[in-house]
Formats: C-alpha cells, sequence, structure tokens
C-alpha cells in the first residue's frame, strides 16, 4: 500500500482501547491509527473501528452521552467498519443483557445469553459442562468467502471472551461461526461492515492478519 | 470443533526484572520480561500471566511499564496479578495493556472490592486468586476440607475454598486461579481433588496452579483437576520443556488445544 489510511478506533469510554490501536498499528504500519471519541475525526477517517468491552447498557449509554449514535450510524453505511465484541453486538437491533437494551440496529437480530449448564457433545462424561464466559480460545469456520478472510486459514483459532452471542434475524450476514456446545455466529459481513466476537487484538498471528485485511479493504 | 484448554506460563516479576531464574540459552538477557513474554508467546503460549511480587510501593511502578512494553507487541490475553487492592490499582493495569487483572489478598480483605471492580471494568477482566491448604484428608469420615490462606500461605483464614469460589463468582469474578499451597514448588502436580471440587461448583473458567513438575502434571490438571486451563512457572522458565511440547503432550492426552 503506498498511500497512507486513516483507522479511528471509536473511544466511547468503554474499557482500554491501547491493545487494538497497537494490534493496528503492528499489523501494517503505513495505518495511522487514532483513538478517538471527536465526531469529525470518526466521519473524516477512512476506516472505523467499533471495539468495547463490558455491558451493553452501559456501552449504548456511553455512545448516547457522548452523542455518537448518529455518526457511528452514518460511518457504517459508508466506510470500511470493523466491529470487535460488544462492538459487534451494539449493532444487532436488540440485546437482552441487562433486562434489554435497545442497540444500533444497523443488523437486524437479537444477541442472547449463552444458557446455564451447557454441555459440551464431544465429552461423554461428567466433564461436559461448559463454562460462562466463553473464554479462550475457538475456531472459527469461515462461512463466506470475504477479503477480510484473506490468508486466515479454515477453522483457525482466534481468542474470545463472551457469554452473549448473536442471532441474526436473517443467515445472509453470518461470515463466520463457532461451536460452543451449538454453533454461534461469531463473524458478520453487510456491505461495507465486518465484525467479529473474537478478538483480534489478542489473538496473535491469525488477529493481525485480519487486521490488515482489515485496513487493505475497500470495504466492497 | 470445540474451545482449547489454555496454557499460561507465569513470571515473578520484581522490580521490573524476572526472578526465579529464567534459563534459555538463546535469550540475551534472561531477566528481561519482555523478552522472556516474546519467547513464550513465540512457544505458542495462550496467555501470559505477570504475578509482581515487589514488595516496595515505589518499585510497583516498574510493573506498569513492562505490561506496557509487552502489549505493545505481544497480542495474546495478559493478565497481571500481585498487590492489587483498590479500583485505581485495576485501572492503572488495564490502561497500561493488561487483560484481566488477578485479585487475591485484597478479595479476602474487602469482598466488596471485587463486585467494585466487576462493576466498573467487567467480570470478564477481574481474575480471583484463590490460595488453599488442605485442612482435612476426608480420612476421618469428614469430606475433605480446604481453606483460604494469606501471606503466602501463612496466615488461615478459616474460609472454606469451596464456598469462598461461589461467593466470588457471585460477587463477579470472571475466573478463579486456584493455587495449592501445600503442593506450590513441590512439583508433584495439582492438587487436583481442591481443583475439581472448585471448577465443578461454579460456571466459570478455573485455572490450576501450583505444583507442575512435569507435562504429565499439566494434562492431569485438565483430565482429572476438570480445570479449564493450567498455570506454571518453573518447567518452563527452566526451559526443562517448551510450551510447544507441553501442548503437544497434551494433545496427544486427548486433550483439545491450539497448536
Amino acid at each position: 500500500m503506498t498511500t497512507s489510511t486513516t483507522v479511528a478506533v471509536i473511544d466511547y469510554g468503554m474499557g482500554n482501547l491501547h491493545s487494538v490501536a497497537k494490534a493496528l498499528e503492528h499489523a501494517d504500519n503505513h495505518a495511522k491509527v487514532i483513538v478517538t471519541s471527536d465526531k469529525q475525526h470518526i466521519a473524516k477517517a477512512d476506516r472505523v473501528v467499533l471495539p468495547g468491552v463490558g455491558s451493553m447498557r452501559d456501552c449504548m449509554g456511553e455512545m448516547q452521552r457522548m452523542d455518537l449514535i448518529e455518526t457511528i450510524k452514518q460511518v457504517a453505511k459508508n466506510k470500511p467498519f470493523l466491529g470487535i465484541c460488544i462492538g459487534m453486538q451494539a449493532l444487532m437491533t436488540h440485546s437482552s443483557e441487562n433486562d434489554g437494551v435497545n442497540c444500533l440496529d444497523i443488523i437486524p437480530g437479537e444477541v442472547e445469553r449463552f444458557a446455564d449448564g451447557l454441555k459440551d457433545p464431544l465429552v461423554n462424561e461428567e466433564q461436559s459442562h461448559l463454562k460462562i464466559p466463553h473464554m479462550g480460545w475457538n475456531q472459527v469456520n469461515q462461512q463466506i468467502k470475504h477479503p477480510l478472510w484473506q490468508h486466515i486459514p479454515q477453522n483457525q483459532r482466534f481468542y474470545f471472551v463472551h457469554s452473549y452471542f448473536v442471532v441474526p434475524k436473517s443467515p445472509e450476514p453470518i461470515a463466520g461461526s463457532t461451536v460452543y456446545s451449538h454453533p454461534i455466529c461469531v463473524a458478520l459481513a453487510q456491505d461495507n461492515i465486518f465484525a467479529t466476537q473474537f478478538h483480534p487484538e489478542k489473538s496473535s498471528d491469525a488477529g493481525l492478519q485480519l487486521f490488515a485485511n482489515f485496513i487493505n479493504w475497500d470495504g466492497t | 470443533m470445540a474451545l482449547a484448554k489454555r496454557i499460561i506460563p507465569c513470571l515473578d516479576v520484581d522490580k521490573g526484572r524476572v526472578v526465579k531464574g529464567v534459563q534459555f540459552v538463546d535469550i540475551r538477557d534472561a531477566g528481561d520480561p519482555v523478552e522472556v513474554a516474546r519467547r513464550y508467546n513465540n512457544e505458542g503460549a495462550d496467555e501470559i500471566t505477570f504475578l509482581d511480587i515487589t514488595a516496595t510501593h515505589e518499585g510497583r511502578d516498574t510493573i506498569v511499564h513492562v505490561v506496557e512494553q509487552v502489549a505493545g507487541e505481544i497480542f495474546i490475553p495478559l493478565t497481571v496479578g500481585g498487590g492489587i487492592r483498590c479500583v485505581e490499582d485495576v485501572r492503572m493495569m488495564l490502561n497500561a495493556g493488561a487483560d484481566k487483572v488477578a485479585i487475591n489478598s485484597a478479595a479476602v480483605a474487602k469482598p466488596e472490592f471485587v463486585c467494585e471492580a466487576a462493576e466498573k471494568f467487567g467480570n470478564q477482566c477481574i481474575v480471583v486468586a484463590i490460595d488453599a491448604k488442605q485442612v482435612n484428608d476426608g480420612s476421618n469420615d469428614q469430606p475433605p476440607r480446604w481453606e483460604i490462606f494469606t501471606h503466602g500461605g501463612r496466615k488461615a483464614t478459616g474460609i472454606d475454598a469451596i464456598e469462598w469460589s461461589k461467593k466470588m463468582v457471585s460477587y463477579g469474578a470472571g475466573e478463579l486461579l486456584v493455587t495449592s499451597m501445600d503442593n506450590d514448588g513441590v512439583k508433584n502436580g495439582f492438587d487436583l481433588p481442591l481443583t475439581r471440587a472448585i471448577s465443578d461448583s461454579v460456571a466459570v473458567p478455573v485455572i490450576a496452579s501450583g505444583g507442575v513438575g512435569n507435562l504429565e502434571h499439566l494434562a492431569e490438571g485438565v483430565i482429572k483437576g476438570h480445570a479449564d486451563a493450567v498455570l506454571a512457572a518453573s518447567i518452563f522458565h527452566f526451559a526443562e520443556y517448551s510450551i510447544n511440547e507441553a501442548k503437544r503432550h497434551m494433545a496427544e492426552q486427548g486433550i483439545e488445544m491450539r497448536l
């Protein structure tokens, strides 16, 4: 890549964005990464990352308080956009977390909690009870071909930590899935938007590859 | 397809330097935590834990710089434990680039601190470290019993380890790091009944710690101890085994691993 690209990592007060920004810089040293809550900076950036940890109520509450919702909806329409973890869940219509929270409704669907007492269908013994949060390295099955999956092997492991997962209304945006007791959607693709439930910034080389792919993606 | 069990090497850091001897032939400075973390990352560590054992308050800033440096170039989850006593300590470590903090004696002294930290930063980054000793081995018609000990295993609290684990999860711990004070440093393996008793009674992941002397111990921690992750220090520091070797051994025992 010859020209530099500006990546805005949206800072809406939800946790530490240091690792996301560092990993983006590490993935492509031509990228100019800014961590910002400034609406103009976000609107002017070439591409946008919506990260996040914490609960959905706090997440939507902070976006509202900082008056970022319209800006996020706008940039999600017209430039390469990457949602990570809560930043993926926030794209959906509604989450069942915190007794129900309305989200950005950019991708139709719900966010649901893993049921208690999940069983591992692969293990036939007492050890089959699965823990919540789903924490650690799980395999991601790429459901579609997509520029963000480039150079990433099928069923590559990525790092997850979450208790809620997205259930899109229709199967079209599902870009990747994993199995935790049952199959769950862990990557979404819709036009210029890509989103992952796993944390590329904590997924070592595979995560850096996905970030490099995002930085070089024109959103089509 | 399944979630992999994790191997977590632990580095004891004193005033910004790795202690307890790290002996890698190809490392220039075996006391440099950044270099050791880099090495573990290259060997396939699933996460890295730093345990800050710096006794003086003044020396404690150094761990922040270590975390910053490591987080700037190694992109796997990082946990920092040791001396985390207030919300400000948690914030400082997370801002430096840690993904999780391990809270130990402060949780015993003031359990509400765990609630406060989990509420503020999310359960996913709050690990409660539980140091337990067996006080009854079950040979006298009583069920086996473990108690929480503080001050490096010197001070009994009278708190039952299983009850404490459940309480810490209800207070918001997203993960438990269970160390057997009987086995720590002894190299005879984890306290498997303790690990299993805790892992089977809570919904969150459990990391087994204390006592690893060989690769079979790591596998036992998962198979018999029902641990979701295994933590070890000295077997990796002294380069007796590489992390990759450990992972391959565990995979051969039928354990799902990230290879």
